[in-house]
């Protein structure tokens, strides 16, 4: 399966000066580039100092809403010439137009019948525009669902900004993806692109957020659903862990989690964590960006600290409380029904 | 078709995962696929019986959920579950409305 790395940010956030580091690194000498432009003349292609056939320039329009089967017949392109022994690529690099929320590109990876057995989320890779990212982040939803689905963040024209707005603004991007890690374009390419993948920090983000609002006692022996939240109060953004000490019936959280992303799935922009699985001794993985839910991943081995599930929602205008509830009501049933 | 396993309407949705490494799923053999598609429908009708629907499994990869009326829809991925649920009832299955969630908890009990 070869890895296909989205990487998107705001207009003018500087996404294609940080492809061009990228492909300097030798770690990414094997990528393809997609390079998707709003407007009729596309120019980034141009700005990319490797111009051959592993760089294909999508037509003009907005990836969201109406390339999504021209990254598939892309894709499908540059595979047939690999299989033909025509070009050779280890990965896929798409870079997206500023406008382009990411989730439908993720869902023909998923989706599509074909490419979905070829290629595999490499990952989510958003660029910050550190001078003008907090009122793109106010005023353009776009931004927000960037930087929601992002599994690194990186932070560009840091050197146009004091260090203390820089502060600021990285502690505002870890309230609205506490999941993401962040670096700014001072950071080598190296670790840009070390250990990259989706789901990068699933564990250091449920980790992040752990509960505040419940103490618990001796006598308190019940299955917990902490609750603990971040609130961008500009925004209308939250981000909040689940945490359940109990085991959870894989069956009905999957009804669950699928009934909640039917209807809410605009408005939840990523859901992720670790689940302690009734009858499994090993992990399970589960990362989703709005609608859509990656393949679960069985992982190696617990990590350090206490077994427990834990779920990280970054979510739009939806009561955290409410959200609680529901999970304890759907899967407290099937908890009945398995005993039974 | 299953692009992965050449099977007519196979489905590959995250809780019913196609086999493969470092996926979790509990597609492993056909005892396990039958098992956990059994209670996959246990679960599912659980919560459409709240709008009174039930869900079948229709020679074993296609799912038919039928009202009481008669109406009914066929269906192969399990994807389609809930957008059909809701064009057959006609009203959501919201998770978070209040009434399913006290309904949910009553079955609980």
């Amino acid at each position: 399966m070869t890895p296909v790395i989205l990487l998107t940010g705001f207009l003018g956030s500087g996404k294609t000066t940080l492809l061009q580091r990228l492909l300097t690194d030798p770690s990414m000498q094997g990528a393809a580039v997609l390079i998707n432009e709003f407007g009729d003349v596309g120019l980034d292609h141009h700005l990319l100092d490797r111009i051959d056939d592993n760089v294909v320039l999508l037509k003009s329009g907005c990836i969201c809403c109406t390339v999504r089967g021209e990254v598939a017949d892309a894709l499908s392109n540059l595979d047939s010439l690999r299989t033909r022994g025509e070009i050779s690529f280890d990965r896929v690099v798409i870079e997206t137009t500023g406008l382009a929320d990411p989730y439908p590109v993720l869902q023909t990876l998923t989706a599509h019948p074909v490419l979905r057995s070829h290629f595999t989320n490499g990952g989510v890779l958003t660029t910050v525009d550190a001078v003008n990212a907090g009122g793109q982040v106010e005023h353009r939803a776009e931004a927000a669902r960037q930087i929601a689905a992002a599994d690194r963040i990186v932070l560009t024209k840091t050197d146009l900004v004091a260090a203390d707005d820089v502060a600021r603004l990285k502690q505002r991007l870890s309230k609205i993806n506490p999941g993401a890690s962040i670096y700014t374009t001072l950071d080598s390419v190296e670790s840009l692109v070390a250990g990259f993948g989706p789901g990068d920090h699933i564990v250091p983000a449920a980790r992040a957020t752990q509960p505040e609002d419940h103490v618990c006692d001796a006598h308190c022996d019940h299955a917990h659903h902490h609750v603990s939240h971040h609130h961008d109060d500009q925004l209308g953004i939250i981000s909040f862990s689940l945490i359940i000490d109990a085991e959870i019936d894989w069956t009905m959280f999957g009804t669950w989690l699928t009934l909640l992303l039917n209807r809410y799935g605009d408005r939840i922009f990523r859901v992720k964590g670790i689940l302690a699985i009734a009858g499994e001794d090993r992990p399970v993985a589960i990362h989703g960006v709005q609608h859509l839910v990656h393949a679960p991943t069985h992982m190696e081995h617990w990590p350090e600290g206490p077994r427990q599930s834990r779920l990280v929602f970054i979510l739009e205008d939806l009561s955290p409380d409410l959200i609680k509830r529901s999970f304890a009501a759907f899967t407290g049933l099937a908890q009945v029904r398995t005993a039974a | 078709m299953c692009s992965l396993c050449g099977i007519l309407g196979c489905d590959d949705h995250w809780t019913n995962a196609v086999e493969r490494p470092g996926i979790y799923t509990r597609n492993h053999d056909s005892q396990s696929r039958r098992v956990e598609t059994s209670r996959r429908l246990n679960a599912a009708n659980t919560v459409l019986s709240y709008r009174r629907l039930k869900l079948d499994l229709w020679q074993g990869r296609s799912y038919v959920l039928s009202s009481p009326t008669g109406a009914s829809s066929v269906f192969e991925a399990l994807s389609h579950l809930w957008p059909e649920a809701e064009t057959l009832a006609g009203r959501d299955f919201d998770p978070l409305d209040e009434n399913l969630i006290s309904w949910m908890e009553d079955q609980r009990s």
